[in-house]
């Protein structure tokens, strides 16, 4: 294909490990320990395991899976809030289709769809738009989730259904923003890495310059990177040149799509419509101030918290659970203690085994394969 | 067309009463439709000499499937065709020669009978094109929002050539995995015409009968170790079906599976695994290695196997799985599908 396949070339693949390798050797903290990456975006995290990234770097080169699946940091206080809103007899609840498998205490959106709820998977805000214009005696609530690359399309459809009068049209929201969140990762006092590859999607709407505090205030590198899989092998090899040359630098490899001052038009929708929470809930992650963004008290009659009765209850992520020492690269996912047992995709505990972006549910559905088992020399033809 | 004896246009309560209405639509649609001495007798069952059985075979090979797609028609095929490939298909890979077909049809209230003359129809056509007869059937109507539109159940049997021994248990170390073309042409069709995407693609079913294809490869190899056709759940399911069944480790090599631009391009933008898309014209095939090339030259002749290709290897170890080679050069499993494909939020 135009434009994907130029970026999954095993013939450059192999250069840029060449030099991967070449640079490791000249970075000093390899002689001790593995070099620590983290990857913010779960979009990355998908790509490195479909591909087998992880797998095809020197054993120097350690990936720290993010927290960058917004699905799977939704605590399961506001699922059950989106499970209460879509059993109301008059809502239709829209979302997308992976936030249907998320697990609120008791059941996720596909159970109480099962159970009678009318819950629609929508590929885009403006289809639940359009099912509101269609169902005027209904009331068409969106779950509006995702960070700063989804937040444009809501806030444009909400200003699209203001413009037309709609009534009956709403959204719960649980949209994120990104850079409290690295803040937080950054300051915890158990965080293992040494540089970032930072979110290719986000930074098409925020720009780069925002993650200049990574580099100047915590000393460490990041690279803005693509979602191919050379996209993520340039990208690794210019952190870890930072590091070799002892830089500590915002760099963009997604040039192509990520713009320094990212894009206006879409900040200024997000601008209009939302304003920041002083907190908000992650799973894994507990609170984070400014970490979540509400509708503006201008657009309360697409609000749905505000239009409706909500439980709003909190509920603690499960005791036996280790995500939060996963995000921050304190352990591997496979060391959690109800990985694969308790804690599966089918029975996801946890938060990071909820989605297929999902650090665990990564793990477990591309899983490991120990070289010896490989069998190179019976390829098929 | 139905040489209707009522003015209905629609179907009602009525048609499944057991009454006239009912009768009415076997005796004008039903019947002369599928047009066969079997049916044309309306006996509560159909009675198939045996004689007639054995000049196929040894072994009687049953099975039955509901058909529930939506929407009913799609580009490539509709819900009709699709009752008849899939029953069809079910029994050819068993190493059978398919024969006779059940029907069922669960029909709901209001249903145009417009579209139900096209569907049945479609059976007819897909029957022929199989060289199957639909022998015997049932008709019920449920209630306005009891049914979506219409569901159909199909049942078959055929007959299983002897000294074939097919098995997913079969696969041994060593052999290759084939498949007959591109693989998750249908489950994008469908997808596409549910009109819920902004998508466009030229994308066709690929519901077809492999009976044929089939029964010319056991020809040329008549010791094909499994045989499945690829339909919910995609690639990706059967194979780990026979690793599991045959306790061995099959390695697939992504750059030798057959996949369609179009479909992989739909693929990435929704995020979706070509490997676990549904298929319903695609077989594959675990067959000793020996045997391959020779297989794979003979189903290119063959109208449904053109795009056939060699797409992997089974190994011993890791014993119930299945890895990719992937075309970046690296490996991944390739696990059992949880639950349907559900494309990313972004």
């Amino acid at each position: 294909m135009k434009f994907v396949d130029e970026f999954r070339d095993p013939q450059k693949a192999r250069i840029l490990l060449q030099e991967i390798e070449g640079l490791v050797k000249r970075i000093p903290v390899c002689r001790d320990r593995p070099i620590w990456i983290m990857e913010v975006c779960g979009g990355h995290t998908h790509t490195i395991f479909r591909y087998g990234l992880n797998k095809m770097l020197p054993k120097e080169v350690e990936f720290i899976h993010g927290p960058g699946c917004p699905v799977c940091v939704l605590p399961r206080g506001r699922v059950d809030d989106c499970i209460a809103l879509a059993e109301r007899d008059e809502v239709i609840m829209t979302t997308f289709g992976d936030a249907m498998r998320v697990t609120g205490l008791k059941k996720n959106l596909l159970q109480a769809k099962a159970e009678g709820a009318d819950v629609r998977m929508v590929y885009s805000p403006l289809d639940a738009l359009n099912l509101a214009r269609l169902n005027p005696e209904r009331e068409v609530v969106f779950f509006g989730l995702g960070f700063e690359t989804t937040m444009p399309s809501t806030a444009l459809t909400l200003l699209q259904a203001r413009e037309e009068g709609i009534n009956n049209f709403s959204i719960f929201c649980n949209h994120i923003t990104i850079i409290p969140t690295i803040k937080a990762i950054l300051d915890s006092p158990d965080l293992q890495l040494d540089g970032f590859l930072g979110p290719g999607h986000v930074s098409m709407v925020i720009g780069t310059k925002p993650y200049s505090f990574i580099a100047e205030y915590y000393r460490k590198p990041i690279t803005i990177a693509g979602f191919e899989p050379l996209d993520i092998l340039q990208s690794v090899w210019m952190v870890l040149k930072q590091l070799a040359e002892g830089r500590c630098e915002v760099e963009n490899q997604y040039t192509r799509i990520v713009p320094p001052d990212g894009n206006m038009q879409a900040l200024q929708a997000i601008q209009e419509v939302f304003e920041l929470r002083e907190f908000f809930e992650w799973r894994g992650l507990g609170s984070i101030d400014h970490s979540g963004v509400r509708v503006r008290e201008e657009f309360s009659a697409f609000d749905a918290e505000r239009k409706f009765p909500l439980p709003n209850l909190k509920i603690a992520d499960p005791t036996s659970c280790q995500c939060g020492e996963v995000l921050k690269g304190v352990i591997k996912p496979s060391q959690c203690k109800v990985f694969g047992t308790t804690c599966t995709p089918q029975n996801p505990l946890g938060a990071l085994m909820v989605s297929t972006e999902g650090a665990c549910a990564a793990y477990y559905n591309y899983g490991w394969i120990p070289e010896e088992d490989l069998h190179p020399a019976k390829s098929p033809v | 067309m139905l040489n209707r004896t009522t003015n209905d246009e629609r179907i009602t309560m009525a048609h499944g009463s057991g009454g006239k209405a009912m009768r009415a639509l076997i005796e004008d649609l039903l019947v002369p439709t599928f047009n066969n001495s079997l049916l044309d007798t309306l006996e509560d069952q159909a009675t198939i000499p045996l004689r007639e059985l054995l000049q196929h075979g040894d072994r009687l090979a049953f099975t039955t499937d509901s058909y529930v797609v939506d929407p009913l028609f799609f580009p490539g095929g509709n819900i009709g065709e699709l009752a008849v490939n899939g029953t069809v298909n079910d029994l050819a890979v068993s190493g059978a020669r398919p024969l006779f077909l059940s029907c069922g049809l669960v029909i709901e209230e209001g249903f145009p009978l417009d579209t139900l003359t096209l569907i049945v129809e479609a059976m007819k056509h897909a029957a022929d094109r199989a060289d199957v007869s639909i022998v015997t059937g049932d008709t019920k109507v449920v209630e306005k929002g009891s049914a979506d539109k219409l569901f159909i159940n199909t049942a078959g049997i055929g007959v299983i050539r002897e000294g074939v021994s097919i098995a997913a248990t079969n696969a041994q170390p060593g052999d290759a995995v084939i498949t007959n073309g591109f693989i998750g042409d249908h489950g994008v069709a469908i997808l596409l015409a549910r009109n819920e995407l902004a998508l466009e693609a030229d994308v066709q079913s690929d519901t077809q009968p492999v009976h044929d294809l089939i029964s010319h490869m056991l020809d040329v190899c008549s010791q094909i170790h499994c045989l499945r056709d690829a339909t919910r759940g995609g690639l990706a399911t059967v194979l780990n079906e026979y690793a599991s069944a045959s306790n061995v480790s099959i390695q697939i090599n992504e750059p030798q599976v057959p996949i369609r631009e179009s479909v992989r391009g739909a693929c990435e933008i929704l995020g979706l695994d070509p490997l676990y898309l549904a298929n319903e014209g695609k077989i594959v095939a675990v067959v000793p290695y020996e045997n391959a090339h020779e297989l794979i030259k003979a189903m290119r002749d063959h109208p449904l196997g053109k795009h056939s290709a060699i797409i992997g290897r089974v190994n011993s170890s890791p014993a119930g799985i299945v890895i990719l080679a992937t075309t970046f050069g690296g490996t991944r499993i390739v696990d059992t599908l949880v639950g349907d494909q559900l494309p990313r939020i972004c």
